[in-house]
């Protein structure tokens, strides 16, 4: 029984990531970044938004655990104009605002959604920073349409052996800072290997941001999901 | 007692209204040391209880009783001087707009979506759930004036890494005053907007007004 579509005709179903904008089009496709503390989300989403800001209209919404530090920082790089950053507080939860309870995120993005279409500048990708937490925070399928997983070589080569929801069912796994390997004594060639065997044909890419080509494969990622989604919304419409 | 079921889910901790993300008035009152242990929360909580609890649980009472909801609005901002507390409450109301219409869907709901995008108080919207899910009067305010205590208790554990046990403890024992509360409550949201209580608690509002402003902080109210 479909309860939600039930009643009323006229307000498309909104309580959750419905393909549809109240008026009809697209909405934006929503991506999630989620990963330990410190493993390089925000330096991650600053660097696709410069990738990607000059082709896609975008938007950021973050979730701190107890400050405004990542929305400020995004700010601060003037990586986006202000319009387009939101902060989500998350009473020191941030894998219950991403997961069990999502809709001070959904209030945020349709707030973005709402205020750029007005503006005639209709989004197409909203990047949803989760506050650093364990391997176990995913995103709830109710608030993104897919997930990037960011861990870090120096937060110890073992973690892709560890999995987790995180690692094993994120629709990509990057692993950051490999530029550190050395210095930690990281075994990339053993990180590949347990990633692949936890993830099967689910992508991994290694990124670090201190050199080239820093983010451009995961914004090349990215931007494929983005093409699949308008091919999805298309052939749904 | 008929839809205990239904009340058990409107006033479940975890019904996704994004009430975890508020202490309700707990994190300012921890930082000022008012509150430091589950002595002192049970004396906040009853606090809470007496004022803005009767008050929001009354809220919701008279929407569950079926009063125009935006009447009720323009009521709870008369009993809401703070602008923080009132942009929390419809922030808050909204989302809870959100989740009611995806689990108990209903005209009314759709109505109120549809004429405040934005929100209205959060006890409004409640009382309006509860109705869409086959609730009465005194089911609306148990949900409330449960929400009133429990949400700060919740936070308290967390600010406070207070004993949950202990915690818990202080909910049992406020259950009889949080069910003569609601009783009052739902007598009064059967009567006239009007005649509403009014009982507030000038310190929440004040403080609320303060935590507004810190730079760092756990809690989003
Ligand atoms: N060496 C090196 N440092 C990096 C790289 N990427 C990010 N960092 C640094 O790592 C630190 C943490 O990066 P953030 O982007 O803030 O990490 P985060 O995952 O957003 O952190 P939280 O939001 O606090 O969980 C910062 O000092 C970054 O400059 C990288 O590829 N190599
Ligand atoms: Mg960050």
């Amino acid at each position: 029984m479909h309860l939600d579509h039930s009643h009323t005709g006229h307000h498309p179903e909104r309580h959750s990531a419905s393909a549809a904008l109240p008026d009809g089009s697209r909405r934006a496709l929503r991506v999630g970044l989620g990963g330990p503390v410190g493993s390089g989300k925000t330096a991650t989403v600053a660097a696709l938004c410069r990738e990607l800001r000059d082709r896609l209209s975008l938007a950021v919404v973050t979730n701190d655990i107890y400050t405004q530090e990542d929305a400020a920082f995004l700010l601060r790089e003037a990586v986006l104009p202000p319009e387009r950053i939101a902060a989500v507080e998350t009473g020191a939860c941030p894998h219950t605002a991403i997961r069990d309870d999502i809709s001070a995120n959904l209030e945020a993005i349709e707030d973005l959604e709402t205020a750029l279409l007005a503006k005639g500048a209709p989004l197409d990708v909203v990047l949803v920073e989760s506050g650093g937490d364990n391997l176990t925070a995913t995103f709830s399928k109710g608030l993104v349409d897919a997930q990037i997983f960011v861990i870090d070589v120096a937060g110890g080569d073992d973690i892709p052996r560890k999995g987790g929801p995180g690692v094993t069912t994120a629709d990509l796994l990057v692993v950051n800072k490999t530029d550190l390997a050395p210095y930690v004594g990281s075994d990339l060639e053993g990180m590949a290997r347990d990633a692949k065997q936890q993830r099967g044909e689910l992508p991994v890419l290694f990124q670090s941001l201190r050199g080239e080509p820093g983010a451009r494969p995961v914004a090349a990622w990215v931007r494929e999901q983005f093409t699949a989604w308008t091919a999805r919304a298309v052939a749904t419409a | 007692m008929a839809g205990a079921a239904a009340l058990l889910l409107l006033a479940d901790g975890r019904f996704p209204a994004g009430g975890h993300a508020h202490s309700q008035g707990a994190e300012a009152a921890v930082k000022a040391g008012r509150v430091h242990d589950a002595a002192t929360l049970e004396e906040f909580c009853r606090g809470r209880l007496h004022t803005a609890g009767l008050t929001a649980a009354a809220l919701a009472a008279a929407a569950a009783a079926g009063h125009d909801p935006l009447a009720l609005d323009e009521a709870a901002d008369a009993r809401t001087p703070s602008p923080a507390l009132r942009r929390t409450a419809r922030k808050l109301g909204r989302q809870l707009m959100r989740a009611a219409r995806a689990t108990w869907p209903g005209p009314e709901l759709d109505e109120l979506a549809a004429a405040r995008p934005q929100g209205v108080h959060q006890p409004v919207v409640l009382g309006l759930a509860a109705r869409s899910a086959g609730l009465g009067p005194l089911e609306a305010a148990q949900a409330a004036a449960y929400d009133n205590v429990s949400g700060p208790a919740t936070a308290a554990v967390r600010l406070l890494s207070l004993d949950p046990f202990h915690a818990t403890a202080v909910l049992a024992r406020l259950t009889p005053e949080t069910d003569e509360v609601a009783r009052r409550a739902g007598t009064a949201g059967s009567g006239a907007v009007e005649d509403l209580p009014a009982a507030s608690a000038p310190l929440l509002e004040i403080t609320a007004e303060q935590h507004a402003t810190w730079p760092v902080r756990l809690f989003a109210s």
